[in-house]
């Protein structure tokens, strides 16, 4: 199933990594925001919304190591942040899409204000396909479901596909192995 | 058709930055839309959506109900109305109560329907589309072009000259960098409005939830950083269950834009938290103008289906050459001729309904399953019930339904247009008939028409009989292809009868909305056609084998009109086209194709009615290949060539550049032959070629396959 997301996934411009350690994954991530030159000015934060993951991490040991990564997500911050990373709950393969309980507005500030949308996802997260999340997913207890394929794109100025518009212009994928979402 | 309507047409028609744009989109479309549903069976896909859309457009009070009750459980605000007006003073007075300034909206075709935005700019608020191509056609102060791509019609160019104009600087045309302005300027009214509106593609009862799809991902914005939020949902969006969400999100990208899933689906059940924590304010807005009174009727319900997808756009031979400005209101193309009749009123589709050709391509297409056409063909027969047939029309047909009378005044013709016909072909007709000829030449009326030249060919005397029915194309234009189609049965051993009694199919009445006169004819033609108890009946001409096998039973239908029924059941159940008849006898061992000929290249162009109505493609391909012709398959091979009977009289402008661009598509072929099964694309494909000086033989397959059986 992974080889069809990752298949599906970056066929609509989206980065698709696998680590199996969640210390692998934080290396990685850390790696991408001094990269993307991350620091403590305006536009160029780094916002992170709270998720099992980062439950499960020290979080002191990054606040030292990289300046301008920010876990208090608010609409200023997420506003001004170059970078948003959250976890999300599942990840359908047959299209390459995933999808959360977007109910607390953090997830949903990170993943659509930034420039970057750095997701994270449990790799045994991964289904076969939308009848299959449905029955994971409960409207009536999820507000706000949220399915993401793919960097925000627009093709309405001459049939060019553009990627960016008013979401993120990257979408890089994180599998965890190590993650449990079931 | 009115003076400005016309010219509208010529206008767009001369515009080639708009016809460039939209040829371009749907040619690539058709290899898309195939691409994104490989390994889905559209049809069981579709029928699926039909059932449960149409399960809702039945109970849409019911759902109504259960959707507000329990988007109302969950806190949300839920107002039900059937007027317009209503929506514009509620959506207005909620603004006044939450001091609202600003306002940020995502894509809603039914604000666009009740014309929101400049009521709201009118009481003092500022309203900004937020959805790439609604903004620029915004700014543009123009209504959306394609229900899917609102500002397809525009250029890099134009859209440069916008943007440069609203924040004061010289742009380039790059359209990355126009993006990146859009994102700019549109974020900072994001986050400073105080209310978001979108609308819903989906709305479901059973939850109370709403479903969002966007590639853009403003319809997330919208609806998470204002404290407001109204959404605008036409009644038509309402499913019953959860579960009903999942066809219409596979379907919807796929038929929409050729994507397996768009960048974003957002399904929202009741408020959410908002930054500040807060819950969010959020008003939903049930809108009925008149879609439970379309749902009441029996003819237009099915237009419920709809999921506004526009792939009976992206299809249509008119639409990718007149654009949504002409070809519609708010709503545009195929569906956008009936909610707008509908939503705004009957006589405003007046004249765009006229531009449907009646070839059937979005019928095809639809993942509602919807038969656009056919509902094209009831606004004509209203329109017709209520203003009375023109004139003209009505002397048209009184002549030809009298056969004598069409004769004698086709023979006279016949002999008048002598000083024009040469070759086969009338190349000019005098005075305001000139338009005729201008693109294509009309063939010349046969000497003797087919139904003097029958007698000649004797008939043996055979337990098998077959009913010829000719249509006036072959009657009086081409008799040497019913000739052709007589000695072949007469190979199978089939006796040819031709009734005499026979007219006119009733297809240029009904196709004009003028259903009485449809009808007479098709009573004298079933009296004709079942007065012998043949074994088969028929015709060469797809068009009138549709009529004979279907729509004299819809006719009386549409109608009302029972006396004949039985009869033409009876009819419709011994009607053959010409191929799948040949086809059968020659499977069952009656007829024999030559072995071993080299016949050279052709290629094949499929007339509409035969291939979409009646399902024909494979058989006279199969037949031309058996008989030693190589097939070479033309672009396109099933668009339609811009005859549609007399369509190509009413709007030659159209018909013209659609047969142009048939032409070039077979001349791309490089072959010599072209076949196909409707006289009446001989009549438009010839004609081209003559006007062309082309070299290219265009024949029924009938007269190609003649003289190829032992």
């Amino acid at each position: 199933m992974f080889d069809k997301f990752k298949l599906r996934a970056e066929a609509v411009s989206a980065e698709v990594h696998r680590f199996s350690t969640k210390d692998e994954a934080l290396m990685f991530i850390i790696d991408v925001l001094k990269k993307e030159r991350v620091s403590d000015s305006p536009r160029a934060y780094a916002v992170w919304a709270d998720c099992p993951f980062l439950k499960s991490i020290d979080r002191a040991l990054l606040v030292g190591k990289v300046p301008g990564l920010i876990f208090d997500v608010t609409r200023e911050t997420a506003s001004e942040s170059h970078i948003g990373i959250s976890q999300m709950d599942w990840a359908i393969a047959n299209t390459g899409t995933l999808a959360q309980d977007s109910t607390p507005v953090e997830q949903r500030l990170v993943s659509s204000l930034s420039f970057i949308h750095i997701a994270l996802v449990a790799t045994d997260g991964l289904l076969a396909d939308m009848p299959s999340l449905l029955t994971k997913i409960n409207p009536k207890e999820s507000a706000y479901i949220a399915m993401i394929t793919g960097p925000s794109r627009t093709a309405d100025i001459e049939r060019v596909l553009t990627i960016g518009v008013h979401g993120p212009q990257r979408l890089i994928i994180v599998f965890v192995d190590e993650l449990r979402q079931h | 058709m009115n003076k400005e309507f016309r010219e509208s047409i010529s206008k767009a028609l001369h515009n080639a930055n708009l016809t460039g744009a939209l040829g371009r989109f749907s040619e690539t479309y058709r290899t898309s839309r195939l691409k994104a549903y490989e390994g889905i069976d559209f049809e069981v896909l579709r029928t699926r959506i039909a059932e449960l859309k149409s399960y809702a457009a039945s109970h849409l009070n019911v759902l109504s109900e259960l959707f507000a009750k329990n988007a109302e459980a969950k806190g949300a605000k839920v107002f039900r109305t059937n007027s317009p007006e209503k929506v514009k003073e509620y959506i207005l007075q909620v603004a006044r109560e939450n001091d609202v300034k600003s306002i940020v909206k995502s894509k809603s075709m039914a604000s666009e329907e009740i014309h929101l935005n400049p009521y709201l700019e009118q009481h003092g608020i500022s309203v900004m589309e937020t959805d790439l191509g609604e903004w620029i056609i915004q700014l543009a102060g123009q209504t959306p072009s394609h229900m899917v791509m609102p500002a397809i019609h525009m250029t890099k160019e134009e859209v440069s000259d916008l943007f440069s104009k609203e924040i004061n600087e010289r742009l380039s045309s790059d359209i990355p960098k126009l993006v990146k302005v859009a994102r700019k300027e549109i974020r900072s009214k994001f986050l400073e409005a105080d209310m978001g509106i979108s609308g819903a593609n989906i709305a479901v009862a059973e939850t109370g939830s709403m479903v969002l799809v966007t590639n853009e991902g403003n319809a997330r914005l919208v609806t998470t950083l204002p404290k407001v939020h109204v959404a605008i949902i036409g009644i038509e969006k309402l499913v019953a269950n959860f579960e009903d969400i999942v066809p219409i999100l596979t379907a919807l990208p796929k038929s929409a834009t050729g994507q397996l899933l768009t960048s974003y689906v957002s399904i929202i059940t009741g408020p959410t938290p908002n930054t500040d924590g807060s819950m969010k304010d959020l008003h939903i807005i049930l809108m009925d103008n008149r879609r439970t009174e379309m749902a009441n009727d029996p003819k237009f319900k099915q237009a419920l289906q709809c999921i506004r997808c526009a792939s009976c756009l992206n299809v249509c031979p008119i639409y990718r050459l007149v654009g949504g400005h002409v070809f519609g209101k708010v709503y545009t193309g195929g569906i956008g001729t009936i909610l707008t009749a509908w939503f705004d009123e009957l006589k405003k589709s007046e004249d765009i309904q006229g531009l449907c050709i009646q070839c059937g391509n979005c019928k095809e297409v639809c993942p509602g399953k919807i038969d656009i056409p056919e509902m094209i063909l009831e606004i004509r027969r209203r329109l017709v019930v209520d203003k009375g047939q023109p004139l003209v029309q009505k002397a048209i047909f009184s002549v030809v339904n009298n056969r004598r009378l069409f004769h004698s005044m086709l023979r006279t013709a016949s002999l008048t247009q002598m000083p024009f016909a040469k070759g086969g072909f009338i190349r000019h007709l005098p005075m305001f008939l000139s338009d005729l000829t201008e693109f294509r030449s009309l063939p010349a009326i046969a000497d003797v028409p087919f139904r003097d030249k029958f007698k000649e060919i004797k008939q043996p005397m055979l337990k098998e009989k077959a009913a010829f029915y000719a249509g006036c194309l072959i009657d009086f234009a081409y008799p040497e292809t019913g000739a052709a189609i007589v000695r072949i049965l007469n190979k199978a051993g089939i006796e040819v009868v031709f009734p005499d009694e026979q007219t006119c199919c009733g297809a240029p009445a009904r196709y004009n909305g003028a259903y009485e006169v449809a009808a007479q004819n098709a009573i004298d033609n079933i009296k004709a056609l079942t007065k012998d108890k043949t074994n088969y009946v028929v015709s060469a001409c797809p068009t009138c084998t549709v009529a004979l096998k279907h729509e004299f039973i819809n006719t009386f239908e549409s109608l009302g009109n029972n006396d004949w029924m039985d009869q033409a059941h009876e009819l419709s159940a011994r009607t053959m086209d010409f191929s799948t008849l040949i086809k059968k006898l020659v499977d069952e061992g009656r007829l024999t194709l030559k072995e071993r000929q080299q016949l050279g290249k052709f290629t094949y162009h499929d007339s509409c009615h035969l291939k979409r109505t009646l399902n024909v493609h494979a058989a006279p391909r199969e037949l031309m290949k058996k008989a030693g012709f190589e097939l070479v398959e033309m672009f396109e091979s099933d668009m339609c060539c811009g005859m549609g009977g007399s369509y190509s009289i009413k709007l030659p402008e159209i018909s013209a550049p659609i047969l142009q661009r048939k032409l070039k598509n077979i001349k791309d072929t490089s072959v010599p032959v072209v076949a196909t099964d409707c006289p009446g694309c001989v009549m438009q494909i010839r004609g081209g070629f003559d006007k062309d000086k082309a070299v290219v033989t265009v024949k029924h397959t009938a007269e190609l396959l003649e003289e190829q059986f032992k």
